[in-house]
Formats: structure tokens, C-alpha cells, sequence
């Protein structure tokens, strides 16, 4: 298929099928950048930090910035080309759907079909980031898989230690900006004293 | 006619301004959006705010492109919804392709390197922060802890694509919520 229709169909298959805002769209969009190879894990990572330090939700970032990043392949025009694929598609869906909803809110309101449905779809976002973080997980502490070799990997405690500090940071309401921030200065002292 | 062109192309400019400078998107947006809509163009009410809030909440897609077609399409119609929702868009489209630029020239530096080493697990403590305020924020019951479970560890553990889980859990909840109902009217 077409890179760019690609691009296009799949955005707007995670458009048309994240409810709830913010991460809710991380685990199919991890789930369909991997089955792709458009990027690894850990660039999706690195970009959710890139996400969190600009301005615009999540959902539009990493749709522009996956499609520069695939589009890339095909020189300047090609990244253009490839982001206005992507966040085009991402988008459409939302749009759609709410100028449906806008002109019959009354009944879209108290429709007990959309509430049935919202019973399940709440707890299955919680559910399913969970096992997208798990993931996260492996690629934080054991990027080149499990072997009993990593716990004598000073990396792998460098690690643990800015995870603990930046997760008792998160929980006392510390803005994402300065945790990601020291989380780099943190990365690059003990990248050069290593 | 007049004027609703240049109620159109004051909604680009909100939308604009709300774009560009709401950080971490989503409910970010509704204070700005109450300010700037409310407060000053006075083209919605704060009960249509809630509306809004409640239907971003139950259809697919981001919070913040919901809103914007939404008010947009209140205040002007059609084409309202459309440039409000390009006026949010854009500056994160310009920021994060500039961005992927400049990421490209120099993530082979080692510095940068290190510096993303230490940012992926500040990264990952704030998905944690994220998922527990989600978990607080979702319903609670029997039903609920179910999909949690079933849902976590059908991804986490099985090859299953997260599109059926998701489709799957939506008929779960309608199922359930349609059985307790049809009880409780007994």
C-alpha cells in the first residue's frame, strides 16, 4: 500500500477508536507504530517526553510526528506530506462524529447505548494502558531483553534510581516539564561518569 | 453574513491561541476555552461547557479536536467547526514538525543520547502518575474491575489486536448495563 494512504487509514483506525483523552490513545498507537515499523519503542517513548514539553494533545504530536518521521524517507516534502497524512487522520474521525452528535445531542445524550458502552470502554482504557506500560517497562530496564547479566549493569540501576525519584516526583504534583528535565540531566551526568 | 465571517475567523484565532498554548492537551484545554469563549466572546454558556465536556467523554478521539469542532459548530456552524478545529491543530502541527527536524540532526549525539536514556524512565513514572489518576477517575464495581483485568492481561500477556479488545469491552459494558437494567425494572 501507498506509505502516505497508510499513513492516513491507520491514524484515522486510532482516531475512530481511542475514547478519553491524553494516553488513552497510547496502547493503539504503540501497537500499530511496532506492527508497522515505522519507529521502535523507544522513540515512541523519547517522544512522549517531546509530547509532555510542547504545547497540543498527545493524540496530534505523535501523529505529526510519526508521520514526518515515516514521510522522512522521501526527503523534506515527503515529512510534510507524510505529518498532514497522519494528524489529517487522526482528526477526521472527532470531526465527524461530533457534527453528527451536535445536530441530535438530545438523543446522543440519553442514549443508553452510548452509556452501556462508556461502561466498558472507561476501565478497558485503564486496563490497556497498564499493559502498554508494561512494555515501557521492558524497554526502560532491559532494552536488550532479560539475562541475568543486567544485575550487574550499572545502567540498569541508574535506571531504577531516576525512576524512583521522577515517580515520587509525579505523585507530589511536580509539573511533567521539570521531571522530564532533570530526568535528562540526570541521564547525562550518569551517561558521562559511567 | 457579515459578521458570522468574522465570528468564523475569530473562532480560528481562539482556537489558535488555545492550540498553542495549552501544554499536555485534553482538560488542559477547558479553563482556556471557558475564558476565552465564555468569559469574553460570550458565544456559550458555562452549562454548555459541561455539555461539551460530557460528550468529548463518551465519543472516539482527542478532548481537545472534540471541542473545538463542538463550540465551533455551536457558535458558526459548519464551517465555525472546521476553522476552530484547524486553529487547534496547527500549532502543534508547525511546533512538532520543526521538532522532528531538529530530532533527526541530533539524536546520534551522545549527550542526547544520555539525555533520552535518563528521560525514558522519567517517562514511564509519568505513565504510572497517569494510569493511577485514570484508574481514580474510572467507575467503580464488579463490571469494571473485570474489564480492567480481562483487558490488561489479554493485551499484556496474548497477541490479541488492542482494536478488539476495545470493541469487545464496549459490547461487555452495553451487555452488562442493559441485564442490570432489565433487573432492577423487575
Amino acid at each position: 500500500m501507498n506509505i502516505f494512504l497508510d499513513l492516513f487509514l491507520t491514524f484515522f483506525k486510532i482516531g475512530a477508536f481511542t475514547f478519553g483523552g491524553g494516553y488513552a490513545m497510547l496502547p493503539l498507537m504503540q501497537e500499530e507504530v511496532l506492527a508497522h515499523k515505522w519507529m521502535p519503542l523507544e522513540d515512541v517513548v523519547n517522544f512522549i517526553a517531546v509530547s509532555e514539553s510542547t504545547p497540543g494533545p498527545f493524540a496530534i504530536n505523535m501523529a505529526t510526528y510519526v508521520g514526518s518521521e515515516v514521510g522522512g524517507a522521501f526527503g523534506l516534502a515527503g515529512s510534510l506530506f507524510g505529518s498532514f497524512c497522519a494528524t489529517f487522520g487522526v482528526v477526521l474521525p472527532s470531526f465527524i462524529v461530533i457534527l453528527i452528535v451536535a445536530k441530535c445531542f438530545e438523543r446522543f445524550k440519553n442514549s443508553k447505548v452510548v452509556k452501556g458502552c462508556m461502561t466498558g470502554l472507561k476501565p478497558a482504557v485503564v486496563g490497556l494502558i497498564g499493559s502498554a506500560i508494561i512494555s515501557v517497562l521492558l524497554t526502560v530496564f532491559i532494552p536488550n531483553g532479560f539475562s541475568l547479566g543486567i544485575f550487574t549493569d550499572a545502567s540498569f540501576y541508574v535506571s531504577l534510581a531516576i525512576f524512583v525519584i521522577c515517580t515520587v516526583m509525579a505523585f507530589k504534583k511536580v509539573h511533567p516539564i521539570i521531571i522530564i528535565v532533570l530526568a535528562a540531566v540526570l541521564g547525562i551526568v550518569t551517561g558521562y561518569v559511567l | 453574513m457579515e459578521s458570522k465571517t468574522k465570528k468564523i475567523f475569530q473562532l480560528f484565532l481562539v482556537f489558535l491561541k488555545i492550540g498553542a498554548f495549552t501544554f499536555g492537551g485534553g482538560y488542559a484545554m477547558i479553563p482556556i476555552i471557558q475564558k476565552e469563549i465564555v468569559e469574553n466572546k460570550k458565544w456559550i454558556t458555562d452549562d454548555d461547557i459541561l455539555e461539551i465536556i460530557a460528550i468529548a467523554e463518551s465519543t472516539p478521539g482527542p478532548i481537545a479536536i472534540n471541542s473545538a469542532t463542538f463550540v465551533g459548530y455551536r457558535v458558526a456552524g459548519f464551517f465555525g467547526a472546521m476553522l476552530a478545529t484547524l486553529g487547534v491543530v496547527l500549532p502543534s502541527f508547525v511546533i512538532i514538525l520543526l521538532i522532528s527536524f531538529v530530532l533527526r540532526e541530533f539524536q546520534d549525539i551522545p549527550a542526547v543520547q544520555y539525555a533520552f536514556n535518563g528521560i525514558r524512565a522519567g517517562v514511564l513514572a509519568l505513565l504510572i502518575k497517569a494510569l493511577v489518576t485514570m484508574y481514580k477517575k474510572a467507575p467503580k464495581g464488579l463490571v469494571s474491575y473485570i474489564v480492567i483485568g480481562a483487558s490488561f492481561l489479554i493485551t499484556a500477556f496474548f497477541d490479541i489486536n488492542v482494536l478488539f479488545v476495545i470493541i469487545g469491552c464496549a459490547v461487555f459494558g452495553l451487555v452488562t448495563s442493559l441485564i442490570a437494567e432489565r433487573r432492577s425494572k423487575k
